[in-house]
């Protein structure tokens, strides 16, 4: 039992030493709650890399909107007193089309807005019945600003019944709905970083209180405190690797499953919705860089605040 | 090299262990430090390794005055001065090489430039064989050897050794007061705190400073 015990020991020596090219590191591993602290860490990464993700996921799927929809408006036109509503539609499309600023003009058939009440009314509707209202897409330049005014009043003037629906207050409110989303992700990954940084604060002054004795050593010995400032730094940017690796891992992870998920809910109703707000789950290059970028942030961090630590309390030390 | 004026120690509110000492320890010179059990040998030489500061009195080492020194000089000073203490503080996780060679690994010198002296050292205080050993198997008196070691290694301009020889057979001790007596003589002041008379007759001529209730007798 104790032969066993002491050839464990020496293998874990064996491996720290391989782990620090050769030479025994002065700080043993063992002294320092290395499993509670990468799992800690893992965690806060994790969270972080969500937090991280999903600000990404949100912001990208605003600016979708805003470049699709904001390029567009729409003019209703309503059917009044039984009279054919193709000669407003025309009229109304006419007027459309002679506003500056406007690149192209369509106006749905009849069977096209058939088609689009299809899904919520059913087939098989005498729509002939129903006083359906005919749409007109206006699509506008890029990068110019349409006189929308004007082809309002000249709408309210000339086809009583048609209406002007500008959809880029929505989209307004919307792209300002995603920017309080994403403040609100940034905030919570700072609290989340500032956490991390605590618990790593914590875990290094449990680590030099645990080593009290080898500081002392190399103290006398004439190692200054930025040589004993490594020694802890190294072993905790380790341990930040290996946190900042598993929880960037798990959350990568997480959205390809999410990612994948969605895919195969897509053709149900909630699917859609889900799709519509968050452009399906699926996360850029960019959405996945930022999150390695915070998990090689927090690996760092956590190199460094142990290091900050170290100094900081060597300083009260003789 | 070490200049004590009026200086005094308690610990914490206790009763004053040291009183009015001045005395000095000057360059390339040998002494013994003595006394009774408890009359604050160790104390003394913590004052002089600054892991203690006086409570009051002036404390001069190596031309600079302790109460004013920042702490790149605190290291540079450590680095000229080696240590034996009475309870040996070798680390227990690494082997007896790597204890010795500790004081250069830490001022970041490559270890290809030690290796050899560092194992001529441990062949020389008798412990060649065991150089892979940790300390937690040695006995006293190979982890006193070890501490010697190391306190030589860096061939300081001052050493302080706390009991280095209270471990150790008559012989064994004989032989490492020659080996501080010839470092003595390549230029290193030694001051060795013991209370082995036996020791301190194997080198009479040497000073010696004497510490009872407080005060410091010293015999030339
Ligand atoms: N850290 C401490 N806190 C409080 N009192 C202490 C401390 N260290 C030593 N003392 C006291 O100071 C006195 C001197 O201790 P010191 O260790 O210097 O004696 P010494 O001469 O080295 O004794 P020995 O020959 O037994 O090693 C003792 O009475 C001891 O109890
Ligand atoms: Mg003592």
């Amino acid at each position: 039992m104790r032969a066993a015990r002491i050839l464990l020991a020496i293998k874990t020596r064996r491996d720290e030493r391989r782990a620090h090219g050769g030479a025994m590191p002065l700080v043993p591993a063992a002294s320092i709650s290395g499993r509670a602290l990468v799992t800690v860490i893992a965690i806060m990464t994790f969270l972080a890399g969500l937090t991280a993700g999903a600000a990404q996921l949100v912001a990208s799927a605003s600016s979708d909107w805003r470049s699709s929809v904001a390029t567009e408006i729409t003019i209703q036109v309503r059917p009044v007193g039984g009279r054919p509503v193709d000669p407003d539609v025309a009229r109304a499309a006419g007027l459309a089309r002679a506003t500056e600023g406007v690149e192209s003009v369509r106006a749905y058939t009849r069977e096209e807005s058939e088609r689009l009440l299809e899904p919520w009314l059913g087939t098989g509707l005498a729509f002939d019945e129903l006083p359906i209202p005919r749409l007109i897409v206006v699509k506008l330049k890029d990068g110019q600003t349409a006189d929308l005014a004007g082809l309002r009043k000249a709408l309210s003037d000339q086809v009583r019944n048609a209406v002007l629906d500008d959809h880029r207050v929505w989209v307004q409110r919307l792209a300002t709905m995603a920017q309080t989303i994403v403040v609100i992700a940034l905030c919570v990954l700072a609290l989340v970083l500032v956490a991390t940084a605590l618990a790593v604060a914590f875990a290094t002054r449990g680590a030099m209180a645990g080593n009290r004795d080898i500081i002392e050593v190399l103290h006398f010995v004439g190692a200054s405190d930025g040589y004993i400032a490594d020694e802890f730094q190294s072993h905790f940017l380790r341990l930040g690797f290996e946190g900042g690796a598993l929880g960037g891992g798990a959350a990568v992870l997480f959205f390809i499953v999410a990612r994948a998920a969605t895919a195969a809910w897509t053709a149900t109703p909630g699917g859609d919705q889900i799709e519509a707000l968050f452009g399906s789950f699926a996360l850029g290059w960019a959405g996945y860089l930022s999150v390695v970028v915070v998990a090689i942030f927090t690996a760092l961090l956590t190199g460094l605040v142990s290091r900050g630590t170290v100094r900081r309390t060597l300083r009260t030390i003789a | 090299m070490v200049r004590f004026e009026n200086v005094g120690l308690r610990y914490g509110m206790g009763p004053e262990i040291l009183r009015d000492l001045s005395f000095s320890i000057e360059p390339r010179s040998f002494q013994f430090l003595t006394g009774p059990s408890g009359a604050g040998k160790t104390t003394l030489l913590r004052l002089i390794l600054l892991s203690l500061r006086p409570t009051r009195g002036l404390i001069g080492l190596f031309g600079h005055d302790v109460s004013r020194l920042d702490k790149d000089t605190l290291t540079g000073l450590r680095r000229r001065m080696g240590v034996v203490f009475q309870d040996f503080r070798l680390l227990d996780h690494l082997t007896l090489y790597e204890n010795v060679a500790l004081p250069l690994r830490v001022q970041g010198k490559d270890e290809s430039s030690y290796r050899a002296e560092v194992t001529e050292f441990l062949r020389w205080v008798g412990l060649g064989e065991r150089i892979h050993a940790f300390p937690p198997v040695l006995s006293g008196g190979e982890k006193q050897r070890a501490a010697i070691a190391r306190a030589l290694i860096v061939k300081p301009d001052l050493l302080l050794a706390d009991e280095p020889t209270g471990n150790l057979d008559p012989s064994l001790a004989r032989r490492l007061l020659r080996l501080f007596m010839e470092l003595n003589r390549l230029g290193t002041a030694v001051v060795i705190a013991t209370h082995d008379i036996a020791l301190m007759d194997q080198h009479d001529d040497a000073r010696r400073l004497v510490l009872g209730e407080g005060r410091l007798h010293i015999y030339e």
